[in-house]
């Protein structure tokens, strides 16, 4: 599914974000991507839906090459990714529907298929009941669970998570997070940033934990043939 | 499509007095352009008028028999840049110049012997009108041995075609500097609003919109303004040729307007500007964001 081999990541400001990083993440898997602020976590986000590009090595997404990827495939890619942020990125002067019918629009999907499909999403992260409102007048976790919900509503492979629950609640994060489990269990690959150390702690999910752009510790090269990692 | 449109439409109420701006801007550019354009296909036609008027004029020699003169007529008439030729004898001129030239009317009167020599006159073909025909002619016209001279009135085709150059050139320079200033404006207005929208056009491409997909309603935007920039220019032409028409007293009276063919040509190129600046700011916009 994902496949990072001796990455490196430099920023055109000559800020070396990834020293050598190199993973593979295969179906159904749940990893969290834990470190510091400014470790490389989200320069690792950003290379996995090809809004940065490596400085060297190769990065595979579901098939894509990102290191090579043509401007043109980009949108190929994103559609096959969801991708959440901290911030929901929702747009303020639509409703939760006209959110997640947005991504469907953008992708040229049919008319008459777009109001289901966006029902059948808010109903599975439980908003079925907020379709019209707007996100102003929903709280910050029902609005992040709008933004997964416009993530899945392309039916992705792969949701992409960076820091999701980073200004939630408590109650909230445990609420989004379970979410997440519950469409993990459906078989989507989930890759999600975090600091939240309880919230590893808490499910035994594989954890890779970056430091100052390299990977220091990945729980899954205890039971892995080292070798098949830095291949 | 209807996506496209709605997005499109949703940028004029979003920045009405931008959208008016290059609206008007488009419009005034073509406008300039619109005005020499109808100044140059009113000389056209007026040259036109007068290319018809275009004749040779050989004067023959006194005393030349009439027998040479018809032989000459039919050789003459032959040529292939000639229209027709007509012999103009001295009795003719004589009389024409009474009619025509009435303020010397008492000095023709008073004439023992007619003055005025014979003549051929010549008229070319449409399209041997010019200057380079018509020397070549008068050469072969100087030729005949009875002929003692030849004129054409040379200088004033050329001096109206040189105008007609001018006029063409001047409107063209300015038309050319008013249509950079809309592309820019229209550059502008559309920058502002994709500045505006970069937060949503950043999440389209989050949720995988193609590029197309993303440009189109800004091209969109840019073409609908030029079309409607390009009407406006057709309607302020439109009023300023009735203006000079009918308030001139009479004078220009015969002035033509353009064509449907050269009007669609007009708005199409308000289409062009529009889509030019919209395209110039949407790619500046995606390559950088
Ligand atoms: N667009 C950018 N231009 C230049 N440098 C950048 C850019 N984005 C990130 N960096 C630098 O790259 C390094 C890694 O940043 P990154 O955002 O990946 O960290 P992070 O692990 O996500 O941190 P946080 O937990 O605070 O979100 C940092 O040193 C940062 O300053
Ligand atoms: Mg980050």
């Amino acid at each position: 599914m994902i496949r990072l081999a001796h990455v490196d990541k430099s920023y055109p400001n000559g800020a070396l974000a990834l020293k050598d990083v190199s993973f593979r993440i295969g179906n159904g898997e749940f990893v969290f991507l834990t470190g510091h602020s400014g470790a490389g976590k989200s320069t690792i986000m950003k290379l996995l839906f090809a809004e940065q590009r490596p400085t060297h090595g190769e990065v595979r997404v579901s098939g894509y090459d990102v290191t090579t990827l043509r401007p043109v495939e980009i949108p190929k890619l994103r559609r096959r990714l969801g991708v959440v942020f901290q911030d929901f990125r929702l747009l303020e002067d639509r409703t939760a529907a006209e959110n997640i019918a947005f991504a469907l629009e953008v992708t040229g999907a049919r008319g008459d298929t777009i109001a289901a499909r966006v029902m059948r999403v808010l109903t599975q992260v439980g908003l079925s009941a907020k379709a019209p409102a707007y996100p102003r007048e929903l709280s910050g976790g029902e609005q992040q669970r709008v933004a997964i919900a416009r993530a899945l509503v392309n039916d992705p492979a792969i949701l992409v998570a960076d820091e999701p629950t980073g200004n939630l609640d408590e109650r909230a994060t445990r609420g989004v997070f379970q979410l997440l489990r519950d469409i993990n269990a459906g078989g989507t690959v989930i890759v999600m940033a975090t600091h939240d150390l309880d919230l590893v702690r808490q499910a035994n999910y594989r954890t890779i934990e970056m430091r100052e752009g390299s990977v220091v510790y990945d729980s899954a090269a205890d039971d892995l043939d080292e070798a098949e990692v830095s291949r | 499509m209807r996506l496209l449109t709605r997005e499109a439409l949703l940028s004029f109420r979003r920045a009405p007095l931008l959208s008016t701006l290059s609206i008007t801007t488009i419009a005034f550019s073509l406008f300039t352009l619109g005005l020499f354009g109808l100044v140059a296909i009113n000389l056209r036609e007026a040259l036109r008028g007068l290319e018809e008027r275009v004749e040779i004029v050989a004067f023959v020699l006194r005393g030349t028999p009439a027998e040479t003169i018809t032989l000459a007529t039919q050789d003459i008439a032959a040529f292939p840049e000639v229209q027709d030729v007509v012999y103009v004898t001295e009795e003719q001129a004589l009389a024409r110049a009474r009619r025509e030239l009435v303020e010397f009317r008492d000095a023709y009167r008073d004439l023992q012997v007619n003055p005025l020599p014979a003549s051929m006159e010549v008229r070319l073909r449409n399209g041997y009108r010019d200057a380079a025909h018509v020397e070549r002619v008068a050469q072969r016209l100087r030729g005949f041995g009875f002929v003692n001279d030849v004129r054409f009135g040379r200088e004033w085709v050329q001096k109206l075609d040189y105008l007609r150059n001018i006029t063409g050139i001047v409107g063209f320079v300015i038309g050319l500097a008013f249509a950079a200033v809309a592309v820019v404006i229209i550059g502008v207005t559309i920058r502002l609003t994709l500045l505006q929208r970069a937060r949503e056009i950043s999440i389209m491409r989050l949720v995988g919109a193609t590029n197309w997909f993303i440009r189109g309603p800004f091209l969109l935007e840019g073409a609908l303004k030029g079309l409607l920039g390009g009407l406006l220019s057709l309607v302020l032409c439109y009023a300023g040729y009735l203006l000079f028409r009918d308030r001139s007293g009479g004078t220009f009276a015969g002035l033509i307007f353009f064509q449907p063919v050269q009007m669609v040509g007009i708005v199409l190129f308000g289409v062009l500007l529009g889509l030019c600046g919209s395209l110039v700011s949407v790619g500046r916009h995606l390559r950088h964001a």
